[in-house]
């Protein structure tokens, strides 16, 4: 059981001009078992979204909740979110030189499950886990993410989903910028990861193509930082003939 | 004898391989009058604390001695010979007077030879340990190294002294050498150390200097070739804790063709006062034409307090080069290499080791000594604790400004 319950969230970006409101209440529960698809224009709030539920520094709230299972994810550290059962695959996956992908993935595998991962059964997991995205084993002594193609960077996220098997899963457009087999790849490996049950994935996307793939059971539009309408997978197939411009142009 | 900049001028025009014109690099010279003690006020001596060298450039005569502990590979030979004898090796003369001091106070050098074509598998092992900073101490080593010789050369300075010293590494053609120095000084040490290093013809030179320790450490790497297709690679790591100051001063002379430069310094510094230095002098004659040169330096300010002075200077008189480019930057940790590792459940303080070692570790890997690989990363360890383990705040979260150079 993991239900991801936001409520009224609201949250400014720190800019040099000081805050500015992004998030204007968002309200949004995903239960487990769930894929919740968001879509919305660039610049609508979405990675605003994703961060402020992981916790990053850049982004302060300024009103609502965010629960997991009813513990208050606001007031836990970043890295007792990620504790708590939450991951964030980043939009723009962050270069770590020096540290390799191995040691990077063996020390958040420890964080994670409070105790070191059984080294014979680990490496073979490892492997699978990069040979599955489609990512040689060679990746694995490479420092993290430096040098990856956009593509490598994004299938390493899924990687390590399957590797550190969260309670609920916040994509910020892992589809972007990927051809259609890195697609292809990246959406099975989600389905592997929502299919195990008791899984929440909340899907962040621009584009429609990826619901071809992974299969949301709700949607949600995303306009200047609220959610302007949500149904289910039918309301992708709208927004694909009918693109943002009825949400967009209601603001003006 | 007193050099004056119409004769330095005469000089260089004259001779092809005169000296430097470069005011950072005055010419050699054995002679004290030559040099004179530094006031703080040039070039060469701003950065450096005068006052904190407590005395070393009064030149005091002194019988006191680093105390030798060595391992030595068979077929090395370490000898005491004169100065004269030194000179006549073809040394490297002092540029500067804490090395034409320790010429000419220590009475005489060390002479450690590596014969021609020996190449053994363990490296040589020199550990000089002082008894106490009111020891003054004169070094003055000359490494002969023979021709195709393959050899590793450590050097370990621990224990507390103030200690001046000028080493030359006279590489013959076609060797290979890998000399590391490491500075793990007891707090109040001070250290003027100059390695001046010759590379023979297609001889190809490692040198990596690692400065932990120490009130105040100053040290060059000089490089020049003594023919083309020589291949030099300067090394650097160090780790400044409050009110230390550590300094390190290349200076890469490419006066011969087709010969190659690569210098890659990285520090961190932390507390109240830490400070640390790095000039990079690279000059490409007007004969050395076809070289390649590359020079970064990469500073991580870990806590505020802390000041790192970080100076690349490239002077070029050929147009005929195959390369050159200079990087240097300072910054903060990254506050988005940190979130990332933490979004994965690291905690804070396991997140900073990881981007520290991180920082570190491809140029510990470089340096090419196994046995010292354990070492090194665990010194980085032992200064980490100091602050990013013990959780003391880091600073701000800001970025300070990154300049990148690449011509
Ligand atoms: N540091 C910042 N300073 C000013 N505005 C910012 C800053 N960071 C983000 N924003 C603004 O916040 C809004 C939402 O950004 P984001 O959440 O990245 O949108 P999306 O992911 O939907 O494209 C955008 O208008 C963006 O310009
Ligand atoms: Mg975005």
């Amino acid at each position: 059981m993991s239900t991801l319950e936001i409520t009224d969230l609201h949250v400014s970006v720190n800019t040099e001009d000081g805050p500015k409101p992004i998030l204007n209440g968002v309200t949004l529960t995903i239960k487990d078992g769930e894929t919740h698809a968001i879509m919305g224009p660039n610049g609508s709030g979405k990675s605003t979204l994703a961060y402020s539920i992981a916790g990053h520094p850049k982004y302060t709230v300024t009103g609502g909740t965010v629960t997991l299972d009813g513990e208050d994810v606001l007031a836990m550290s970043v890295d007792e979110r990620a504790r708590a059962g939450l991951f964030l695959a980043m939009q723009y996956p962050v270069e770590v030189p020096g540290v390799s992908v191995s040691n990077f993935l063996r020390t958040a595998k420890t964080a994670i499950d409070g105790e070191s991962p059984k080294l014979r059964t680990w490496v073979k997991d490892v492997n699978n886990a990069l040979q599955a995205l489609d990512l040689d084993p060679t990746f694995a002594s490479r420092s993290v993410n430096e040098g990856f193609s956009g593509g490598e960077k994004k299938r390493h996220e899924i990687a390590q989903l399957e590797l550190l098997d969260p309670k609920v899963a916040v994509l910020d457009e892992t589809d972007s910028g990927l051809d259609i087999d890195a697609l292809k790849i990246v959406s099975e490996g989600v389905n592997r990861f929502a299919s195990k049950g008791n899984k929440g994935v909340l899907l962040i996307t621009h584009y429609t193509r990826v619901l071809r793939y992974i299969k949301p059971d709700f949607v949600h539009v995303f306009v200047a930082g609220r959610i302007a309408e949500q149904g289910g997978a039918e309301l992708a197939d709208q927004l694909e003939a009918e693109g943002y411009d009825k949400y967009t142009s209601a603001l003006r | 004898m007193t050099v004056t900049d119409v004769a330095r001028e005469s000089v260089a025009s004259a001779l092809e391989q005169a000296p430097v014109v470069s005011h950072l690099n005055p010419l050699p010279s054995y002679d004290l009058a030559d040099h004179p003690v530094p006031t703080g006020r040039e070039e060469v001596w701003r950065f450096t604390p005068i006052k904190r060298l407590r005395g070393i450039l009064d030149g005091e005569p002194s019988d006191a001695r680093l105390e030798w502990d060595t391992s030595v590979p068979e077929g090395i030979e370490i000898s005491t010979i004169t100065a004269e004898q030194a000179r006549e090796l073809g040394e490297l003369p002092p540029n500067e007077r804490p090395a034409a001091l320790a010429v000419a106070r220590s009475g005489g050098a060390a002479l450690i030879d590596v014969p021609a074509e020996l190449a053994p598998g363990e490296p040589l092992v020199i550990r000089l340990t002082g008894a106490s900073v009111d020891d003054l101490v004169w070094g003055h080593l000359v490494f002969r190294i023979g021709n195709h010789a393959d050899v590793t050369i450590v050097l370990l300075h621990s224990g507390s002294a103030r200690y001046c010293a000028t080493t030359s590494f006279l590489v013959g053609d076609g060797a290979r050498v890998n000399v590391v120095s490491l500075q793990d000084w007891a707090d109040d040490a001070v250290h003027l150390g100059r390695d001046a290093i010759r590379v023979g013809r297609d001889a190809s030179v490692k040198h990596t200097s690692v400065s932990f320790g120490g009130d105040v450490v100053r040290m060059h790497a000089n490089v020049e070739y003594a023919a083309p297709g020589g291949e030099a690679e300067l090394l650097g790591l160090y780790f400044a804790d409050a009110g230390q100051h550590l300094e390190h001063r290349l200076f890469a002379d490419h006066n011969q063709p087709r010969t190659k430069s690569n210098v890659a310094y990285k520090g961190a510094l932390q507390g109240q006062g830490a400070h640390t230095v790095w000039i990079g002098n690279v000059l490409i004659r007007k004969v050395a034409e076809g070289i390649e040169t590359y020079e970064e330096n990469r500073n991580l300010v870990l806590t505020d307090g802390c000041q790192a002075d970080s100076v690349p200077n490239l002077e070029i008189e050929t147009g005929e080069i195959a390369g050159a480019g200079h990087a240097s930057a300072t910054a903060r940790l990254d506050d988005e290499q940190l979130f990332y590792l933490r979004s994965r459940g690291v905690s804070d303080v396991e997140a900073r080791r990881l981007v520290l070692h991180g920082f570190f570790n491809d140029l510990i890997r470089k340096v090419g000594v196994p046995s010292l690989e354990g070492r090194l990363t665990q010194t980085v360890e032992v200064e980490l604790a100091k602050t990013v383990l013990a959780g003391v705040p880091l600073g701000a979260s800001l970025i300070l400004p990154v300049e990148e150079v690449a011509d």
